[in-house]
């Protein structure tokens, strides 16, 4: 097969790796992209987006199970809902497939050229592509390593039979009667909360003293009392030690040996780089920790080589690989970039939903800051009220000495759109100042930023 | 099937490392015994590496441009049999100069080409931890958190556009932020100190050029040299009349394709003169080990400009040479220090150096000594001036040498007395050419 010779070669069409090559190709830098699976990576065909799409048809689900119960303060009474689980999948996978060509519909028109296949290096220039019709040969003045992450697998509790990944867990045509979740952390807590709400015994099994630990104790409340409510049993400080025909061995916080019945056992202790099957041991780049080591230009230590996205490091998130995407291309392009961002924000889609932008207090005393703190409950919100769901708070964390804001967090229903001004805010420089002299449109959710703010500053008009 | 580990070889000239300028093979490729592997370039000349075995190339262990330690492992090689660890012994036969810019493109470019033939494994050219520039590591520490200057992202974009760290720019906005009037403000006081007259524009471009290959020698030669020698510089008028007539009347008879004098020679073969009753000049000093060694030879380096930068091929054996010998010699190593075809101990183990810039040669200069020497010796321009003969002004062709010495070893008096004699045999050339 005929060479392909180009400036830029992206290996992985994922968030990070698609955007990279669009830009690129934008910027009119002769670009490649390989794919071994599907366009858009984990984030479209097994992550972010179905997860999305199977939560909100729980949500939809529970809301009008709650109605039938005639508990409704809402005055709405209706008959018991049914859910066929396939046609939701189905749905989702609709919407996963529009992407999907909608991606390579982008790729096209920034005339990147699309080669599918599992790409392997031959050497820091040269990649071999095993395409359908036979190897072909890419090479490349500069090189993009965009080949993401995979879920980790437990040695005693291998993927197969009723152990499932959240990849089978978003493609599962009937409702389990029993999971059990091991690893509580975001992903393990939207998906158990999504199978919770759509009828399945829902038990959480978390090795350490906390579920959700990378969040505070404050942000992670108003999570585990919704679980309780949805009757998940969460398990802290317990740990899987592995099957008992179909049921799941474990040691409680306790040291107790307890045995949980069963029909799924979803597995999400976390993702870890892809770091084989494509060559790397062939080209011996740094690496840091388990990770591949990048500078602020995303460069390894070979020459020509870039990367990008969760194989980069922490944190694993589609659009930090977007961003570092973008970035990469520009460089590739001429321009002068370095990585500047102040901050990643975090969405963790459980219910409620927690959000955070910048440096928790904890995080902002440990960098040695004076800090102030300004948080506002949602239960004095007009719009929290009349939605139902008063749960949560916004927080915000601000330099004593400047107001300088350095982090903001949230933890409520849809505080998830929230995100965008969170993280404006942090970019932008703001002062407490800023926020609290900004008119917060009413009645939203919103104002609750705004009153954070105010709270830091010491005059909070509605509490 | 064993594995053969090359290591970059000890290419002398006491360097710890050497930059990789040329790949003469590729991962895959078939080697036999003595093909040359790879070029690496010392301080001066660029050296080849032959392979010590027949096999065939597993992996490249540094990408052009690099700089290797001495010893860290070069090039492995596939054989047949046992395998083991070798110092590639460099080749001193087919030593070149530095290559200029042209083959190292070419050299890219070969190294840039992927393999075509089938191997075993397909192992890449990778920079090591050796290979990465002391810089590059460096820059790769992530920024401290609470130093990243407060700007918008706009802001900061139009920053990284024009180059500007944002770490000067003053921020007069709330809590020290960075506006975009505040980079106008930079910008402004960066390119001009007072208002510009109207029609010109600002420039703020600015282009960042590697420095490599022989820049980044003749860089470190020179930090080299003015970090560890204290230089004196002195610096005499010299009449060089009769200097001049002579040499115009033994030039006169020249055919257009034989060497003709310039002043060069004639300096050379007085220095020669000179440093027999003035040893202390013609000296290396080995300051580590306390040792100066005193050279009976007289090898003068003569400062030559080629296209690539400064370099300093060697007249070797002065004192053993004529006139018109030195004046060839000096014209033949000019020639092929800046075609490139020098050799290596052409451009090394010279004894005194000496520096013109000719027409260029300015009143006076302040030479850098090329260490490990111990004096240099400046040609300025001539220039015809007036002269006060004791009863009037006549015209008198002058030429200023300006000479540096390491101050550790040689002392002033004895570099005046130095300077002092050759301005003696200069002035009244016959006395050069008479025999002691």
């Amino acid at each position: 097969m005929k060479e392909i010779v180009c400036k830029l070669l992206v290996i992985g069409a994922g968030p990070g790796g698609y955007i990279c090559a669009i830009r690129a190709g934008q910027l009119g830098v002769d670009t490649v992209i390989v794919e071994a699976v599907k366009a858009g990576g984990t984030c479209l065909n097994i992550g972010c987006i179905p997860s999305k799409a199977l939560i909100h048809a729980a949500e939809e689900f529970e809301k009008v199970s709650h109605m039938a119960s005639a508990k409704s303060p809402l005055g709405i009474s209706v008959e018991a809902p049914k859910l066929d689980l396939a046609k939701t999948i189905a749905w989702k996978d609709g919407i996963v497939g529009r992407l999907n060509s909608g991606v390579l519909g982008l790729l096209r028109k920034a005339r990147v050229k699309i080669v599918h296949g599992r790409a392997k290096f031959r050497d820091g220039k040269t990649v071999e592509v095993e395409t359908e019709t036979g190897v072909q040969v890419i090479r490349a003045e500069t090189i993009v390593i965009a080949t993401g992450s995979e879920p980790v697998e437990l040695p005693f509790l291998p993927f197969g039979g009723p152990v499932i990944s959240s990849t089978e867990a978003l493609s599962l045509k009937t409702v389990p009667q029993k999971l059990v979740v091991v690893g509580g952390g975001y992903i393990g807590l939207e998906l158990g909360t999504a199978f919770a709400k759509i009828g399945s015994k829902v038990t959480v099994v978390e090795a350490t003293s906390q579920i959700l630990p990378q969040y505070d104790a404050e942000l992670v409340k108003p999570v585990a009392k919704r679980l309780a409510d949805l009757g998940i049993r969460v398990l802290t400080g317990a740990k899987a030690k592995g099957l008992s025909g179909s049921a799941l061995l474990i040691e409680t916080a306790e040291g107790a040996e307890e045995q949980l019945a069963a029909d799924k056992i979803l597995v999400t202790v976390g993702r870890k780089p892809r770091t084989e099957g494509w060559g790397l041991d062939e080209l011996d780049l740094d690496r840091a920790g388990k990770f591949l080591r990048i500078d602020d230009r995303c460069r390894t230590s070979m020459r020509g080589v870039h990367a990008i996205g969760d194989i980069t490091g922490e944190p694993m998130l589609a659009h930090r690989a977007m961003a570092q995407g973008e970035m990469v291309a520009e460089i590739v392009a001429g321009k002068k970039r370095i990585w500047d961002k102040r901050c990643i924000p975090a969405v963790c889609f459980t219910d409620p939903e927690i959000v955070t932008a910048g440096l928790s207090p904890d995080e902002a005393r440990a960098q040695g800051y004076e800090i102030r703190v300004g948080q506002f409950p949602f239960n004095a919100n007009g719009r929290a009220m009349t939605m139902l769901s008063e749960e949560g708070f916004v927080r915000i964390v601000a330099r004593a000495d400047s107001n300088l804001v350095l982090g903001i967090q949230a933890v409520g229903s849809g505080v998830s759109e929230l995100s965008s001004a969170f993280a404006l805010a942090i970019e932008m420089g703001a002062r407490l100042e800023d926020i609290a002299a900004t008119i917060h449109a009413h009645p939203t959710r919103s104002e609750g930023f705004q009153e954070a703010a105010l709270k830091a500053l010491g005059h909070a008009l509605h509490i | 099937m064993g594995e053969f580990i090359i290591k970059m070889p000890d290419v002398g000239e006491g360097v710890a490392e050497a930059e990789l300028v040329e790949w003469h093979c590729k991962v895959g490729d078939p080697i036999r015994e003595d093909m040359i592997l790879a070029a690496v370039m010392t301080d001066k000349a660029t050296v080849e590496i032959p392979s010590p075995v027949t096999g065939t190339v597993l992996w490249l262990g540094a990408e052009i441009g690099d700089t290797v330690a001495v010893k860290a492992p070069l090039v492995r090689i596939q054989v047949a049999g046992e395998g083991g660890e070798v110092e590639a012994v460099p080749m001193a036969e087919t030593v070149t100069i530095t290559p200029s810019s042209p083959q190292r493109g070419e050299g890219a470019r070969r190294a840039d080409e992927g393999d075509a033939l089938p191997s075993i494994r397909q192992p890449a050219p990778s920079s090591g931890p050796a290979g990465l520039p002391a810089g590059e590591k460096g820059s790769r520490t992530a920024p401290d958190t609470l130093a990243k200057p407060l700007a918008s992202p706009a802001v900061r974009l139009r920053a990284q556009d024009g180059g500007i760290d944002l770490r000067q720019v003053i921020g007069t906005g709330p809590a020290g932020r960075i506006t975009h009037d505040d980079l106008d403000q930079f910008l402004a006081r960066g390119a001009q100190p007072q208002p510009a007259p109207t029609g010109l524009a600002k420039k703020t471009a600015v282009e960042e050029i590697k420095v490599t290959g022989l820049r980044r020698r003749i860089s470190e030669k020179m930090v080299l040299a003015t970090s560890r020698i204290p230089h004196i510089t002195y610096v005499e008028e010299i009449d060089v009349t009769d200097l001049e007539d002579l040499r115009a009347t033994m030039n006169a008879t020249r055919k257009p394709d034989q060497t003709k004098l310039t002043i060069l020679p004639f300096l050379m073969r007085a220095m020669v003169k000179t440093i027999d009753e003035q040893p202390v000049v013609n000296a290396t000093f080995d300051d580590d080990a306390g040792i100066v060694s005193r050279h009976a030879a007289v090898h003068i380096g003569i400062a030559t400009q080629t296209p690539a930068g400064l370099t300093v091929p060697v007249v070797r054996h002065t004192e053993a040479r004529g006139i018109w010998d030195c004046a060839a010699e000096v014209v033949r190593l000019a020639e092929a220090a800046r075609t490139g075809s020098a050799l290596r101990e052409e451009l090394s183990g010279s004894t005194i150096t000496i520096t013109s810039l000719g027409a260029m040669g300015g009143i006076a200069t302040t030479p850098i000594i090329n260490h490990p020497e111990v004096a240099i010796v400046g040609v300025n321009k001539i220039m015809t001036r007036p002269v006060w003969d004791g009863s009037q002004f006549i015209p008198r062709k002058m030429m200023n040498l300006s000479s540096s010495f390491d101050h550790r070893v040689v002392d002033g008096w004895d570099a005046a007395t130095f300077v002092q004699r050759i301005k003696a045999l200069l002035e009244t050339p016959a006395l050069i050419f008479i025999e002691s």
